[in-house]
């Protein structure tokens, strides 16, 4: 399978700060990848280095084997592009928009079946500043549409939509990658990469932190299953000695971390023979959220303790 | 460039506007406003005859009559019999609406006859030296007329009088062209400005870079509106001078140029200025430190003519004085060569600040 993006050792700096440092990624043609970091990270950066809209410092940057700035004329017909927050002419209606983009790429799209397809055909006819928030984002993308691209950047395109749009959105998503589109994903919601990411980079200071698989991510680097009880410290004071294991209490819960299947029982067998009061119990397993808070929160501890040292 | 992007920006640009009731009134109704508070304001200066009270101390005498009777023929002077008290004509003068005054004294006609020398008293005044100075020289011209016929001499040099051009032209023929002027300036001006600032801030320029239009058919489309809305804007103008005020000016196809390369011009000095402002507030600021000088030195309101020195020669360095020029050589005084001129040095100056606005307008960041 054929790369769609490819980025190695991309560098952006503003002055003295490097907002992208030394980045490296790829992703393959047809999948959709999501790029994930808290804010101020470096994605915005990167997403719009690929799209041609800034230029780097260094490295080298390819986005359907183009380089995305000195090609931007010919990458621009074969991407679409939605930014976030997408703002329009405040006067004209979707469907004119739609034209509108037609005519500028000289491709014909049937702006009713196209605004259909992003749930948007009730309100073609509506000027768009009295559309809402997630009505706007969806004509966005009905626009990043019209020119049939191969490649389609999104922007935290579902960041402040209420659950309906971003269900929404999100089956726009899959209907594009079962077209055989690449998609280029930025989000700040966890589960929206898990749910429809084939792929994952976390990005944080400027750094990729960690890449692959949402699967492979939460292997590599989230805690093994575990039990979870609504149950007072106590319980975990209790158990640690007895079990072995790993357990940890915190917000009333403790969370005894399994090595196997086997363990459970074990566990659940010295819990009942505490006579500590527990409310319930579950099985649970590392998200990719989880996975997210600690790489990141870690790394700033990290950092801070490197310059507290320093 | 292509057409048909430039076809479909247009009608974008068209169809915001036409949406914006606001924008559609202050374009289509402020010039008939403009020139109607403009045409009403300045009517009349300078060609009403001045009223001068004139008090006949010589009994209505025939050569008082007559010399009164010429200095009304003069259409500089309205001659106004008052019956006042000689010792208080002066001092009910100064309360008069017209305080210029004119005193035959009696005998005149006695003295006239006996070839003696007779003064007649014209009282003028101080604050209004332009009107004082007129009824002077009327007075002067008709007094000289009557020592000639006196000592029985004939007239050996006449005046002829003649126009420059072809006609006289009253405040209102200034006017059209001036306000024809003024808001080929102020509506591209005002409103690119505020779109470059607004649109970068916005991102929808960030937005539009994403597709094939290019910045110099965007300008294009902008352009072609802001023509289209200045020919409208200048029928509207001339239509109200002509059934308002019986404004006197050639309305021809010569026009149409400056109605073109105007817009032009001031389309592509608001991108440039908002272009390389850093944020909307600066812009704006800008953009009024370019308009304002012009919108008031130009010859919009005023004649430049009528400037001193130093504000002629400055007025003779902002764009809107050759665009108002050129329409004042095109509608009053029917001068083509110094017209095309005007013209030309318009053009050049479009092009340029037309590719200037292209090269600082960049939809992205490095």
């Amino acid at each position: 399978m054929v790369d769609a993006i490819e980025v190695s050792h991309l560098v952006k700096r503003y002055g003295e700060l490097a907002a992208v440092n030394d980045v490296s990624f790829s992703v393959r043609a047809g999948t959709v990848f999501s790029f994930l970091g808290p804010n101020g990270a470096g994605k915005t950066t990167t997403t719009e280095i690929l799209e041609g809209l800034r230029r780097s410092t260094s490295g080298e940057v390819r986005a359907l084997g183009l380089d995305p700035w000195t090609d931007a004329t010919e990458l621009h017909r074969r991407i679409g592009v939605i930014p976030q927050d997408f703002r329009f002419f405040e006067k004209i209606t979707p469907r004119e928009a739609v034209r509108y983009y037609g005519e500028l790429f000289g491709t014909a799209p049937d702006p009713d079946r196209l605004l259909e397809r992003v749930q948007l055909a009730d309100k073609a006819g509506s000027r768009f500043d009295t559309l809402s928030g997630g009505q706007k984002q969806k004509l966005g993308l009905a626009l990043a549409l019209t020119n049939n691209p191969e490649v389609c950047f999104l922007d935290e395109p579902t960041t402040g939509l209420d659950p309906t749009a971003r269900r929404a959105i999100w089956e726009v998503i899959r209907t594009l990658k079962s077209e055989g589109r690449t998609v280029f994903l930025t989000t700040h919601y966890l589960e929206e990469a898990e749910l429809l990411a084939d792929s994952v980079a976390i990005i944080h200071h400027g750094r990729i932190i960690a890449a692959g698989t949402p699967a492979e991510i939460i292997a590599t680097h989230g805690r093994p299953e575990h039990l979870r009880f609504q149950a007072a410290p106590a319980l975990a004071d209790y158990l640690r000695p007895k079990l072995g294991l790993r357990v940890t209490a915190a917000d009333g819960r403790v969370d005894v971390e399994l090595s196997s299947k086997a363990d459970a029982l074990r566990v659940l067998a010295a819990v009942e023979a505490s006579g500590l009061p527990w409310a319930s119990f579950s099985t649970a397993q590392d998200t990719l959220e989880d996975v997210f808070v600690r790489l990141v929160g870690q790394m700033d501890e990290g950092t801070l303790k490197s310059e507290g040292a320093a | 460039m292509r057409p048909r992007r430039i076809a479909a920006d247009f009608q974008v640009v068209v169809r915001s506007y036409l949406r914006n009731p606001v924008a559609l009134f202050f374009s289509l109704i402020f010039p008939i406003i403009l020139i109607a508070l403009f045409g009403l304001i300045f009517s009349g200066v300078g060609n009403s005859p001045v009223s001068v009270q004139v008090l006949n101390l010589d009994h209505n005498s025939a050569v008082s009559q007559e010399f009164l009777y010429d200095l009304n023929q003069t259409s500089v002077v309205k001659v106004q019999f008052v019956n006042w008290n000689e010792t208080q004509f002066a001092s009910l003068l100064g309360r008069n609406d017209d305080p210029i005054g004119l005193v035959i004294p009696d005998g005149f006609q006695a003295n006239y006859t006996a070839r003696t020398p007779v003064a007649v008293t014209v009282y003028t005044d101080p604050e209004d030296a332009a009107d004082s100075g007129a009824v002077l020289g009327a007075v002067q011209g008709v007094s000289n007329y009557f020592n000639l016929n006196a000592s029985g001499g004939s007239e050996i040099v006449t005046i002829e009088q003649k126009y420059v051009g072809s006609q006289v032209f009253s405040y209102i023929d200034y006017l059209i062209p001036g306000l024809i002027g003024f808001s080929i300036l102020t509506s591209p001006m005002f409103s690119m400005v505020d779109v470059a600032a607004s649109y970068r801030k916005e991102g929808i320029f960030r937005q539009l870079s994403l597709t094939p239009l290019t910045r110099a058919e965007w300008l294009t489309s902008h352009f072609l509106w802001y023509m289209g809305l200045t020919i409208v804007t200048a029928g509207i103008m001339i239509g109200a001078g002509l059934v308002l005020f019986g404004a006197h000016v050639n309305v021809t196809l010569g026009l149409i140029p400056f109605l073109i390369v105007g817009p032009l011009f001031f389309v592509s000095l608001g991108m440039l200025a908002g272009s390389v402002a850093r944020t909307p507030e600066s812009a704006a600021l800008i953009g009024n430190i370019i308009t304002f000088p012009m919108m008031f030195l130009s010859g919009t309101f005023f004649q430049v003519s009528d400037f001193p020195p130093a504000l002629q020669s400055f007025a003779h360095i902002l764009p809107l004085y050759y665009v108002i020029d050129g329409m004042n050589q095109v509608m009053l005084f029917s001068n083509t060569t110094r017209a095309l001129t005007d013209l030309l040095i318009v053009l050049v100056g479009s092009i340029v600040v037309f590719l200037l606005a292209i090269r600082f307008f960049t939809w992205r960041d490095e």
